[in-house]
């Protein structure tokens, strides 16, 4: 499954592939590889990296713990960017969403890809040092056939393979360390994110919360894979929560799926997950809160346990997953500075919470995109008060925005310190009608109970793509821009050279955009659209920015339901993946 | 996805002493030999029971209503395997008015009703929304909308092509696979 791209002779090409394929005895028999010099070098990533990595490198999903998306290299500036232009580009060999960010370790560039595919390459040249190909069960449940992205710890690279199982690859080489299974796919458990690697353990959490799982992170020692805790988002009868689920049988199929990678506070040794919708889709058939459904919790990462929450609506009925975790950053309210969280919601609010060393505070919350479903937020709790008009039940059919996509999905935000403003990947004037159905669980079967339509937003719907900048000080919006024949699927990166990159919509362009105001900068028509996260690295001196080119999943479906409601704007967008890397010339 | 072992015994037998009788001829191969069988895809002749029915009932026509589409499996007739060994084999059934089906549709139908793999060709969720109002399939993840009168082509979503159909037949009052999958069935993952 794993093959040598270096130079070699054939005959150790011929031997090395038997020693993948055939037995371990024929591994001891052969040749050693002959390993690229760019992998002769590699250098472990230790735990001091992880936490305060060098400006030239990008070590994890959003590059630090915080959840930052920020680069601090700054050559490539307002000034020179008109000058930027491709340095390589490789197609994956895939179709489908691609959203893993390069990530990038002393010159070596590791991409994650749909098709359960981790590419390995030489960061400078684009040169491929090794490819992990690992073959897809035909049945496979995998409703979203995507992947965000791996974990570097040690000389090991970690990979959440679509049906649940946690592969550990030698980075050196891209052969397997370890396998474990995770879950059980059969029942409707499939992963798509980046593991986290913190405190010395490996965590992950699955998708299929429309499949009837019970949620959890699960966290793995980096060395064997073996289990070193397991916490359910959802609680079982008379633990911490479970006064907020019905008597029965709920709990177990209720959800709260996790599905995008947690951001980190080494201070406290406290990881922030984000929480998926429950399940089924109606809240009249889970009645209560149902936590830690639509959350975010804070785990101590040394336990498991849970030891704060908050719950951005309770009781989901709107299918607003929020996943995405709140970023860490300290922020000014009223005199004072705040240790926070931001969390930019699908339910269409910007959350400006508290961190401590347990729970979790609530400061701020106000709509980033128009939002009919809350009357107003609780002060002191932000918990909101619902209208029961736009909260769909079962056999009732109801309107509400945003849509089921929410203001915001997975991309993630970004942020930049130089500027203190997060970028956020807005979706504006998309609403839903939506109805609730009885639903019966059968394991590994749709357990939504509702059908459902998107619709525009009544006279408003002159654009719905949008990249927005609010300063994280004021809590005030500075600057939008606005797509007009495009929704925004793009995630944001910041640099320090004053620029937000970005992609996300269906014209497949690139875009650079200055920090400060939103003036667009700089654009490149790729192959496809980008739904990949941009990351920036150094080698050898030289700044790059890099993203992933391939259009899918999600963003695929809404583009296709937005040309029925608009025909003839929201065109397909051509599929196939591509790695591209942009530098100065 | 269903599990197999949820059924008592996957090698029901319907003709009882015929079939094991088979079974022990071939015992070194008979594991392998029956797992291929209940993953393998409907095929001619085969009959269809509902996948919540684990008395493995023959569906007949009449067991299909209006406005009620039902999940089965197929059943090999000739050793009772129930083809339940892949999740791709998840068949969809429906009672559509047999004067509003298109002519390709119609010649696959029996008895007003037709069949296509619940799959849905865009990420292999489950086909199993009914919108009455406008007669057309939903798939519950994606909102890919088909059209059951009209060989499951896309009406509406990203899947990227039509539902592959199960042609039908009755023999007995029971319904019967006729031929094979019309295209392949599953979807792209990667």
């Amino acid at each position: 499954m794993a093959e040598f791209k270096g130079p070699r002779s054939s005959v150790a090409a011929v031997m090395l592939a038997l020693a993948v394929v055939v037995e371990p005895a024929v591994t001891q028999q052969s040749p050693p590889p002959q390993i690229p010099p760019v992998l002769q070098k590699y250098r472990p990533v230790t735990t001091d990296r992880l936490r305060k990595p060098e400006d030239s490198e990008w070590l994890m999903v959003r590059r630090t713990y915080d959840g930052w998306g920020y680069s601090p290299l700054q050559q490539v500036t307002r000034s020179n960017i008109a000058r930027l232009q491709p340095a390589w580009v490789v197609a994956t060999g895939v179709t489908n969403g691609h959203q893993a960010p390069p990530i990038v370790n002393n010159g070596v560039m590791f991409v994650a890809t749909p098709g359960n595919q981790v590419i390995a390459l030489d960061a400078r040249t684009g040169a491929i040092l090794w490819r992990y190909r690992r073959p897809l069960p035909e049945d496979v449940i995998l409703l979203h056939p995507t992947s965000r992205g791996v974990a570097l710890y040690e000389d090991r690279v970690f990979f959440a393979a679509a049906e649940a199982v946690l592969v550990a690859l030698d980075a050196r080489t891209g052969k397997e360390i370890w396998t474990t299974e995770v879950a059980k796919n059969s029942n409707g458990y499939y992963m798509s994110l980046a593991p986290l690697v913190a405190g010395g353990k490996v965590m992950v959490g699955t998708s299929g919360g429309e499949l009837g799982v019970r949620g959890f992170v699960a966290a793995y020692d980096p060395a064997t894979g073996k289990e070193a805790w397991r916490v359910h988002t959802v609680p079982a009868p008379g633990e911490p929560g479970s006064e907020t689920w019905p008597k029965g049988d709920e709990w177990k199929t209720g959800g709260g799926s996790v599905w995008i990678t947690g951001n980190y506070d080494p201070e406290t040794n406290l990881a922030f997950w984000g929480t998926g919708n429950g399940g089924p889709w109606m809240g009249d058939q889970r009645p209560g809160d149902n936590l830690y459904t639509s959350s975010t919790i804070a785990i101590d990462v040394t336990t498991g346990a849970i030891k704060g929450h908050h719950q951005y609506h309770p009781n989901d009925s709107w299918d607003w997953d929020e996943v995405s975790p709140p970023i860490l950053v300290d922020y000014r309210r009223d005199g004072r500075t705040i240790k926070g969280l931001i969390d930019v919601a699908r339910d269409g609010y910007l959350w400006f919470l508290e961190r401590t060393d347990s729970k979790i505070n609530f400061i701020e919350g106000k709509p980033f995109v128009q939002q009919n479903v809350f009357r107003s937020l609780d002060p002191k709790t932000g918990r909101p008060e619902i209208n029961p008009d736009r909260k769909p039940a079962t056999g009732k059919t109801v309107e509400f925005c945003p849509s089921l996509w929410g203001g915001k999905t997975w991309p993630p935000i970004a942020f930049s310190p130089q500027t203190r403003m997060i970028y956020i990947p807005a979706n504006e004037n998309l609403c839903q009608r939506m109805t609730g159905d009885p639903v019966k669980y059968s394991p590994g079967s749709p357990f939504t109970g509702a059908k459902y339509t998107l619709v525009l937003a009544p006279g408003a719907a002159d654009h719905i793509g949008e990249v927005q900048a609010w300063h994280v000080d004021t809590g005030k919006r500075v600057w939008t821009h606005e797509y007009s024949k495009s929704p925004n699927w793009g995630p944001m990166l910041a640099t320090g050279g004053g620029l937000v990159f970005t992609g996300g919509t269906t014209d497949r362009l690139f875009r650079a955009f200055d920090a400060e105001n939103g003036k667009l900068l700089w654009e490149f028509p790729t192959n496809s659209g980008i739904t990949g996260q941009p990351s920036s690295f150094e080698v050898d001196g030289k700044q790059y920015i890099a993203v992933q080119s391939g259009w899918g999943v999600d963003a695929r479906a809404m583009t296709a339901v937005l040309n029925t409601l608009s025909p003839g704007n929201y065109p397909d967008v051509p599929e196939g993946g591509a790695i591209w890397v942009f530098a100065i010339k | 996805m269903s599990d197999p072992k949820k059924f008592p015994d996957r090698r029901v037998v319907l003709k009882g002493g015929l079939a094991w009788g088979i079974g022990l001829g071939f015992a070194p191969g008979l594991g392998r030999a029956q797992d291929n069988s209940t993953a393998a895809r409907p095929r001619p002749g085969d009959l269809l029971v509902n996948v919540d029915d684990t008395s493995l009932a023959p569906l007949g026509p009449q067991d299909i209503l209006a406005g009620a589409p039902v999940l089965a499996w197929a059943l090999d007739r000739a050793d009772g395997t129930v083809r339940n060994g892949s999740r791709l084999n998840r068949v969809l059934l429906m009672r559509l008015d047999p004067e509003r089906l298109a002519p390709e549709t119609k010649e696959r139908a029996a008895d007003g009703v037709v069949a296509y793999t619940a799959i849905c060709t865009h990420t292999g969720c489950e086909v199993t929304g009914w919108l009455a109002a406008e007669q057309l399939l939903q798939c519950a993840c994606h909102a890919s909308k088909f059209d059951p009168s009209d060989g499951a082509r896309v009406v509406e979503g990203p899947a990227p092509r039509t539902l592959p159909a199960l042609p039908l037949g009755v023999e007995n009052g029971r319904l019967v696979v006729s031929r094979p999958f019309t295209s392949r069935v599953g979807f792209e993952s990667a």
